[in-house]
């Protein structure tokens, strides 16, 4: 928490265009917006938010933190710290820690050390099978009613692969409204070796790949196993056209599916492999252009509704290995916004109300949190960032406030900066910096 | 070129450069006394990750030959295995003071990545399913000192393309010298996307040996391993054998004087029958011999390079 405010202090947040429209102030008070317009700065801490962009707060439905188990990668409080960096008020904690998070207390636990670290809120998302191993359904029930209060469950690392566990789950946890985050990756057509996008690349750099259908065909099952138990399921990060062209049919049809992508499979592609540099190396893999160019289409037009992080961060030692042997997976959290903004606001493909909608919302709709994602309106929660919308950032990877730094965006240049961040009227982070 | 890791790092010109050297180093290992002082004081690692004994053997002779001092290092299993990073693996080696590096490994890749972390001179002795620069390097000579020239010979690279770091070295080292390559395979193991591939390189994919076989001026088999049925690449050796193996029959398709390479170890039987295998236009032999020459002259050019230039 911070020391600088509490939460029953005044903050008068001054000039900050809302959703990119007309500047305006805002009085936060007691963690919620009190008032908009003109007001008051009597008794009020002011942060001058001239020329910035002011956001509800983001909401990642797709972090790793790490903790427990792998504390020298990143911890729940420096992943927290990057989240908030990153203008994020809430994320979602997946569940392949060690231990596993498929119990209460499990969840319980993390959910407890994100309240601790105080600067975003951290959901722990809850397993679907008992040790992630894709056969008994993990606590399902006992973690929703916990303290953590747990709605989106998943295997994320793994693929819920068999179909009768995949079909009961989703049938499961209609009674309390969960929702099944699957990781589409069929094992039979993705080899234990895999570690790239199967096609044109991989067969010069002769690296094991797993071609596009591998995930298309779990996403095309899933969707139909979704219809037929009349629940919810929600595709993470998707990777192909393929698997566009299957949720954007579902849709049609009426089943209940969401679907996420990350900000590295907007941008980055396979090509980027040929120096066999690990920090390439994610699951789902980066693929080739005619899919980043559809996963592009498919968030602007609504089919994909959310961006999600799937901040992955890996100890130096695990992505010094060659290329088939290292580790999965990129850091993405303080990065994301910039790459959305350069992407898909820089190619006028979706306008700020458009990246509130992918990147707080709608992430807050699938994962049920109430108080996340509002609109910027009287008596919302006071979760807000606040961005400089013409800011070019080089991404430093030493700059990070992770533990890790398997950046992707290194050397990189995007366009707009988090100015501040704030959680229920209390900044997490001012000039870019954390309080 | 500082290290040897793909034959991307040759133009066609450094070929011939090695290859002029191989020749001379070739008489060398006809000479009763074999040694040259070239690389006198130099310390060579063969650091192979992976069973070897032709390439391992083939470096260590050539390696003597030149004076330079040569430690073989073996270590199965890769260095996830024993928890160590494989990065932490070669700072290692190489602090004990090393000029060059001789790398086996079973990832793609790997060659390029210690490449970038160590000072030594790399030499990628096979990583992965990704390259074999040498054995290329010593097929292509081995074969113009049958054929001459290969500027427009018709060569066909027969077998397991998918899972083989000698075909994709030996693809661009051949169409580099201007060789009219064409690379035969069942669907199953071809390497994905080279319809493309083969378009922007400027060599040809068949699925029929029998229709390539006739026009043939060389033909090189590559080994099939036998475990490959288990994932569906093939229904069984027998099958294999007959579709796509160098069989007595096909061998009475060729013109006598037709090359016949393969990389070794054989399969006999498998893609490769015995009569073909010891074919008087058999370059199996003379491919091991090369190999010496050719590795004397990639070790010579890297590491006394300079004093040649």
């Amino acid at each position: 928490m911070s020391t600088h405010t509490s939460p029953g202090d005044k903050i008068v947040v001054k000039g900050a265009s809302l959703l990119g429209e007309q500047a305006t102030d805002l009085l936060l008070e007691d963690g919620v917006i009190r008032e908009i317009g003109s007001v008051s700065e009597k008794g009020a801490r002011v942060i001058e938010a001239d020329g910035l962009v002011a956001l509800p707060g983001l909401v990642d439905l797709h972090t790793h933190l790490r903790e427990p188990g792998r504390e020298d990668a990143e911890t729940i409080r420096t992943g927290s710290a990057a989240a908030a960096v990153g203008g994020y008020t809430a994320v979602l904690a997946m569940a392949n820690t060690s231990p596993v998070t498929d119990t209460a207390e499990n969840a319980e636990r993390v959910f407890d050390l994100g309240r601790a670290a105080g600067l975003v809120d951290v959901h722990p998302v809850g397993a679907v099978t008992r040790g992630l191993a894709g056969e008994e359904l993990a606590e399902l029930g006992l973690m929703a009613t916990s303290r953590a209060r747990v709605r989106v469950f998943s295997d994320d690392g793994k693929c819920v692969g068999d179909a009768r566990v995949m079909r009961r789950a989703l049938e499961y946890v209609k009674a309390f409204g969960g929702v099944i985050s699957q990781h589409s990756q069929d094992s039979s057509l993705a080899g234990a070796s895999a570690c790239c996008h199967e096609g044109e690349v991989s067969g010069q750099l002769g690296l094991p790949g797993w071609p596009g259908i591998a995930e298309e065909v779990i996403v095309a099952r899933d969707v139909m196993l979704a219809r037929h138990t009349g629940s919810r399921v929600h595709v993470a990060h998707v990777s192909t056209a393929g698997s566009v062209e299957v949720i954007r049919w579902a849709r049609a049809q009426g089943i209940d599916v969401t679907a996420e992508v990350t900000p590295h499979h907007l941008l980055l592609t396979t090509d980027l492999l040929t120096g066999y540099d690990p920090t390439y190396k994610v699951n789902p893999p980066l693929r080739p252009v005619e899919d980043v160019e559809a996963l592009r289409a498919a968030l602007a037009d609504g089919t994909i509704d959310a961006v999600a992080t799937d901040h992955a961060p890996h100890a130096r030692h695990d992505k010094e290995h060659a290329f088939v042997d290292a580790a999965f997976g990129m850091l993405g959290l303080e990065t994301a916004l910039g790459v959305v903004n350069t992407v898909m606001r820089g190619n006028d493909l979706l306008d700020w109300a458009g990246v509130a909608r992918v990147m707080s919302a709608n992430p807050a709709r699938i994962a049920g949190l109430a108080d996340q994602g509002q609109a910027l309106q009287v008596g919302a929660p006071a979760n807000l960032t606040l961005i400089d919308p013409e800011a070019q950032v080089t991404v430093d990877r030493d700059a990070s406030v992770s533990l890790s730094r398997n950046n992707p965006w290194h050397g990189r240049t995007l366009t707009g900066a988090v100015h501040a961040t704030l959680l229920r009227g209390v900044p997490t982070v001012l000039e870019g910096k954390l309080v | 070129m500082k290290h040897l890791l793909s034959i991307n790092d040759l133009d066609v010109d450094a070929m011939r450069m090695i290859f002029d050297t191989a020749a001379e180093m070739h008489d060398v290992q006809h000479r009763e006394v074999k040694k040259l002082p070239a690389l006198r004081g130099r310390t060579v690692i063969n650091l192979f990750f992976e069973d070897s004994t032709r390439t391992r053997s083939s470096f260590e002779i050539a390696g003597k030959w030149l004076s330079a001092d040569t430690i073989n290092i073996t270590g199965k299993g890769s260095s996830t295995s024993k928890g160590e990073s494989l990065r932490d693996t070669v700072l290692t080696v190489c602090a004990m003071g090393v000029d060059a590096l001789v790398m086996r490994h079973h990832a793609s890749g790997s060659a390029q990545q210690v490449s970038e972390w160590v000072d030594a001179v790399v030499i990628n002795a096979g990583d992965g399913t990704h390259e074999h620069p040498t054995q290329a390097l010593l097929d292509a000579y081995a074969l113009e000192l049958k054929l001459g020239s290969l500027e427009g010979r018709r060569i066909a690279i027969v077998g397991d393309l998918t899972h083989s770091r000698v075909f994709r070295s030996n693809v661009l080292a051949l169409t580099k010298l201007g060789a009219d390559v064409t690379v035969v395979a069942p669907p199953t193991l071809m390497p994905s996307g080279i319809d493309a591939w083969a378009k922007a390189s400027g060599f040809s994919t068949s699925y029929d040996l029998d229709e390539v076989l006739p026009g043939a001026d060389a033909v090189m088999m590559l080994r099939v391993q036998r475990e490959r049925m288990n994932g569906a690449f093939f229904p069984t050796a027998r099958e294999y054998t007959v579709r796509y193996g160098l069989t007595r029959d096909r061998l009475a398709t060729l013109k006598p004087d037709t090359p016949i390479l393969h990389p070794g170890p054989m399969n006999r039987g498998l893609e490769i029958a015995a009569d073909a295998a010891d074919a008087a236009q058999s370059l199996v032999l003379d491919q091991v011999s090369a190999g010496v020459a050719v590795r004397m002259s990639v070790l010579y050019h890297l590491l006394a390079g300079e004093e040649t230039a």
